[in-house]
């Protein structure tokens, strides 16, 4: 079985995906499942006091029991907001340790503060948790989360919500060659073909929201991330044919033409 | 006693008041919920424990959607 291997845990799915951008809880479950996901992200958010009685929540539609919950810092734009966030979600959920770490530059690009995030990996690692940690596609970098302790390294394919798919395969590649941790992209992918390009350069996984929320039909893109994700990893797996200029090896036999 | 909750202050008659007794009068029984008292995390096993004072500052907080 090939599975993507987390802080020691096997998961089937190479598809992490977020719960955010929805039009509702039900399609936020339709969209999860179509994508076979079993790693899902949820936020860390102050609770709304006064109007909550009766009001559904998150964990209803995604019980815990079903799906590893990945509680995320996006919104923190310091180390210590992170670690803060982090250790209330290990609170939140029963000592839960399998976090992604994420310290944003600035509100306009969600630009990943690497010096923040590094800061915050060193104190979450000392303190015990798994952490996964969105970074920039910087390969200096991203090795030295590995060697922090971090359990995954989650380079951008490009901005936050952008959609814009990977921009620079080169560094996403020397990353993967580097590195002894799953490497998964995080951010940047906008389609199909996208996140099949992601897992055909190597990577153990990617973790995905805007495209497939933001999607016309968010449960039909699920499938296809779902299925894109597999077809990527298997053609890795496969090993592509080497690129030739001039094939001048047609597939057909050459001999027994027909004058 | 005044508290501080999620930045707002509130008023609470009772002056007299464990966390425990605060979730209860939020009417936020049963929720998933983790609990900051000024600036230490509150282990739920201690709800029922930690008294509360006037000008004490809480966060609370859940899981909700994201990326």
């Amino acid at each position: 079985m090939d599975n993507l291997i987390i802080a020691g845990k096997p998961y089937h799915s190479r598809l992490l995906v977020g719960t955010g951008k929805y039009k509702d809880f039900v399609q936020t479950r339709a969209a999860i499942d179509a994508s076979g996901a079993q790693i899902v992200t949820v936020a860390i958010r102050r609770t709304n006091i006064g109007q909550t009685a009766g009001e559904p929540s998150l964990l209803e539609y995604l019980p815990p029991e079903e799906f590893t919950y990945l509680p995320n810092t996006a919104g923190c734009y310091s180390a210590d907001d992170a670690v803060r966030t982090l250790r209330l979600a290990r609170e939140l959920l029963n000592g839960h340790s399998l976090v992604k770490l994420e310290v944003l530059g600035d509100p306009r690009t969600l630009y990943p503060n690497v010096t923040e995030t590094i800061a915050a990996a060193k104190v979450l690692v000392k303190e015990g948790f798994d952490v996964m940690v969105y970074t920039s596609d910087d390969p200096i970098i991203a090795k030295q989360l590995e060697d922090i302790g971090c359990s995954a390294v989650m380079p951008l394919a490009s901005l936050i919500g952008s959609g814009m798919g990977i921009l620079n395969p080169w560094n996403l590649q020397i990353i993967i060659e580097n590195a002894k941790i799953p490497v998964l992209v995080d951010a940047g992918v906008g389609t199909a073909s996208d996140a099949a390009i992601a897992m055909e350069l190597g990577c153990q996984g990617i973790l995905m929201n805007t495209a497939i929320a933001s999607a016309n039909n968010p449960i039909l893109m699920a499938s296809a991330m779902k299925k894109a994700v597999e077809a990527g990893r298997e053609a890795y797996l496969a090993g592509r044919m080497a690129k030739k200029l001039y094939g001048a090896a047609p597939s057909s036999p050459i001999t027994g033409l027909i004058d | 006693m005044q508290i501080t909750i999620n930045g707002n202050s509130r008023n609470f008659e009772s002056n007299e008041m464990t966390i425990a007794g605060l979730i209860l009068a939020l009417e936020l029984a049963g929720k998933r919920l983790a609990i900051e008292h000024n600036g230490e995390i509150v282990p739920r096993s201690q709800f029922d424990a930690v008294m509360l004072q006037n000008g004490d500052q809480l966060e609370i907080v859940g899981a909700v959607g994201g990326g």
